[in-house]
């Protein structure tokens, strides 16, 4: 049984490796995306992000006490918010550059960002007596820039569309040309098949995920706050959950056409629910709702958690448990419906 | 006899609109070369399929070695599919060794190179070699467990005559170590060279079974009359014998070619273009199914 796995977890291994265009596409593709939003993003550095608290503590909204010159400050961009905690994630993360509460008469700002800095002066100037009567808070955080927010996104994302389309793909196609057919009349288990396209995918995607994230830290500098190891689990899960999908889709198709339908009508929707490219705060309940049944959703959300904020396995649980419910799940269902020829 | 090395009691096989194989009863002894023949649509890939595992059959026992098929019949039987691929990127040695490592018992490598005439193939990708040199890589890996039993399904079909010859000598070879051999084929030439029993099937039955020579003796022995050049047909109307116009000849069936020459010179047709011949399997067949072979 071992010898059989063996064999094709290399016979597959080799497929991949020697499609020269598949593989440097596999590579290539995310330091694509790293770069170009590395580039677009890095244009935005003259414009600023205020966020506003305008609520005062029992949380219902005021008008009063704001600070109406500086609110019409050019080339200020007012991100409007409705709790100080909101205001003070985004602002640690950086995804704002000062953080202002008219109510209560306060400002946050990270010490270490310049963005801050200035906007502190323009709030102090726009006072014409000199007093602005604004309280500072002080709040130092480790800044995630967007594309660094990004990174774990791309990452997940590549990991998708090589998981669906290399599994679920290439078994289609070993249906359609009989190699599937020919394996069935040697004396190879279903589950050895499948466990053997499982191991051959998940090693590697992991090693062009490791090739790449290493690659991109070397380059920008990125980093993992986070365990690497719990990275790694993460990755591994999520993986084994797109690829125990990419089984499922294939199970029976033996139409490459219809096989790669179905996969651009998963992976696509699943990429742009995923928060891949941006947050879903502020859409509809339902949007909210579907993407918690997307695996690529878990898998990015717990990655960024550990790479952005360091968080350990114990506060991702949640993704953990999702992630392993369905792997189980995608894989027990395609196991019951993989048929080796034809229907 | 020696013991049958494969048993089919009654097999049926039904698609949702057809009956592909129809009540087969066959009994294949050990060590022999067995075709199946039969126009295409006949049932033969489908019992073969069925036979071999890859189809459940609708009613039936199929046994093999006296006993139902289990996990040691997919180690002990070698098949050659009609259009299988193999996965990408492999080199032709690359891609034999990982099939014949699909199994326990494995065949000698350096024996199915030789054997299968892939010495100057080896490491040449499995995507660029011709179709004699597929159907030769097809065949060793169907030998690849050094099986008892192996299934060839249209072995040479879209062959030219030379690569042809060369699988011939290859199952010829696989024979004479005594294994059992069942193939399908669409060539009579091939079934009468290579074949010890054959069985022509047509809608999913078999019509006829047996040595290729016991065929043509228990089927009528009609030998066939040439003739060449413009012949009246009225006067032919008289004849007693079937015949029938083929461009510029006359076809006639007869069974006293003797009586049938002895009319004819009474008739004052001119024989200088004559020639006969016996009845082969391709008539035969064509005479059964009424279909032509290709067809």
């Amino acid at each position: 049984m071992l010898q059989r796995i063996w064999t094709l977890f290399l016979m597959r291994n080799k497929e991949f490796y020697r499609d020269k265009g598949s593989l440097i596409w596999n590579m290539l593709f995310p330091f694509i995306i790293i770069v170009s939003f590395n580039v677009i993003f890095n244009d935005d550095k003259n414009l600023y992000k205020v966020g506003v608290v305008d609520t005062i503590n029992d949380g219902t909204r005021t008008q009063d006490h704001k600070p109406v010159f500086f609110l019409e400050t050019k080339f200020i961009d007012f991100v409007s918010f409705r709790s100080i905690e909101e205001g003070l994630d985004k602002l640690k993360h950086h995804r704002i550059d000062f953080l202002i509460r008219p109510a209560s008469k306060q400002y946050w700002v990270n010490t270490p960002s310049p963005k801050g800095y200035i906007v502190e002066k323009l709030l102090a100037a726009s006072f014409t007596n000199k007093q602005s009567c604004f309280e500072k808070q002080l709040i130092i955080g480790e800044k995630v820039s967007y594309t660094e927010w990004l990174f774990p996104g791309i990452l997940a994302m590549n990991t998708m569309f090589s998981a669906l389309f290399g599994v679920g793909y290439v078994i289609v196609r070993y249906r359609k040309n009989g190699v599937l057919k020919r394996l069935s009349v040697a004396p190879t288990k279903t589950y050895e098949f499948l466990i053997a396209q499982i191991l051959s995918r998940m090693f590697i995607i992991l090693l062009t995920t490791i090739i790449v994230y290493f690659g991109c830290v070397m380059l920008y500098g990125f980093k993992c706050n986070g365990s690497l190891l719990n990275l790694l689990v993460v990755f591994s899960l999520g993986l084994f959950s797109l690829i125990s999908l990419g089984l499922l889709i294939s199970a029976r198709s033996s139409s490459e056409e219809f096989a790669g339908g179905i996969l651009n009508l998963i992976s696509l929707p699943m990429m742009f629910l995923s928060e891949v490219w941006f947050s879903l705060e502020g859409a509809n309940p339902w949007v909210i709702y579907f993407s918690k049944i997307l695996p690529l959703a878990h898998l990015v959300d717990a990655s960024r958690k550990i790479m952005n904020d360091g968080a350990g396995l114990s506060e991702i649980k949640y993704h953990i448990t999702a992630l392993v419910i369905m792997s189980l799940l995608f894989l027990t269902i395609g196991s019951f419906l993989f048929r080796w020829q034809k229907t | 006899m020696k013991r049958p090395i494969l048993e089919l009691k009654n097999i049926i096989k039904e698609f949702a609109e057809v009956r592909a194989v129809d009540g087969i009863d066959l009994s294949i002894e050990s060590g022999i070369c067995f075709g199946l023949l039969g126009p295409n649509g006949a049932g033969k890939t489908t019992l073969f399929e069925v036979i071999e595992g890859t189809l459940t059959p609708t009613s039936g026992e199929i046994l093999y070695k006296g006993k139902p098929r289990k996990r040691r019949f997919k180690e002990e039987v070698g098949v050659q599919f009609q259009h299988t691929e193999f996965p990408h990127f492999l080199t032709v040695k690359e891609t034999l060794i990982s099939f014949r490592n699909l199994y326990k018992h494995k065949a000698d490598l350096d024996y199915l190179i030789e054997a299968c005439y892939l010495q100057d193939l080896l490491d040449r990708d499995n995507r660029k070699i011709s179709g004699g040199q597929k159907q030769r890589l097809l065949l060793a890996i169907a030998l690849a467990n050094d099986p008892d039993l192996i299934f060839l399904d249209e072995p040479t079909t879209g062959l030219d005559p030379q690569s042809r010859r060369h699988l011939w000598e290859i199952v010829k070879q696989i024979k004479s170590k005594n294994k059992t051999v069942i193939l399908t084929t669409h060539y009579m030439d091939e079934a009468q060279t290579l074949c010890d029993k054959i069985a022509i099937m047509d809608l999913g039955k078999f019509i006829a079974e047996g040595s290729p020579k016991e065929l043509l003796l228990t089927n009528n022995k009609t030998n066939f009359i040439v003739l060449e050049g413009d012949i009246d047909k009225d006067i032919l109307i008289k004849l007693p014998w079937p015949w029938k116009k083929l461009r510029d000849k006359i076809e006639i069936y007869t069974n006293n070619v003797n009586d049938c020459i002895k009319i004819l010179l009474e008739m004052g047709i001119d024989l200088s273009g004559i020639s006969a011949r016996t009845q082969n399997l391709e008539d035969l067949f064509i005479k059964l199914t009424g279909k032509e072979l290709r067809a």
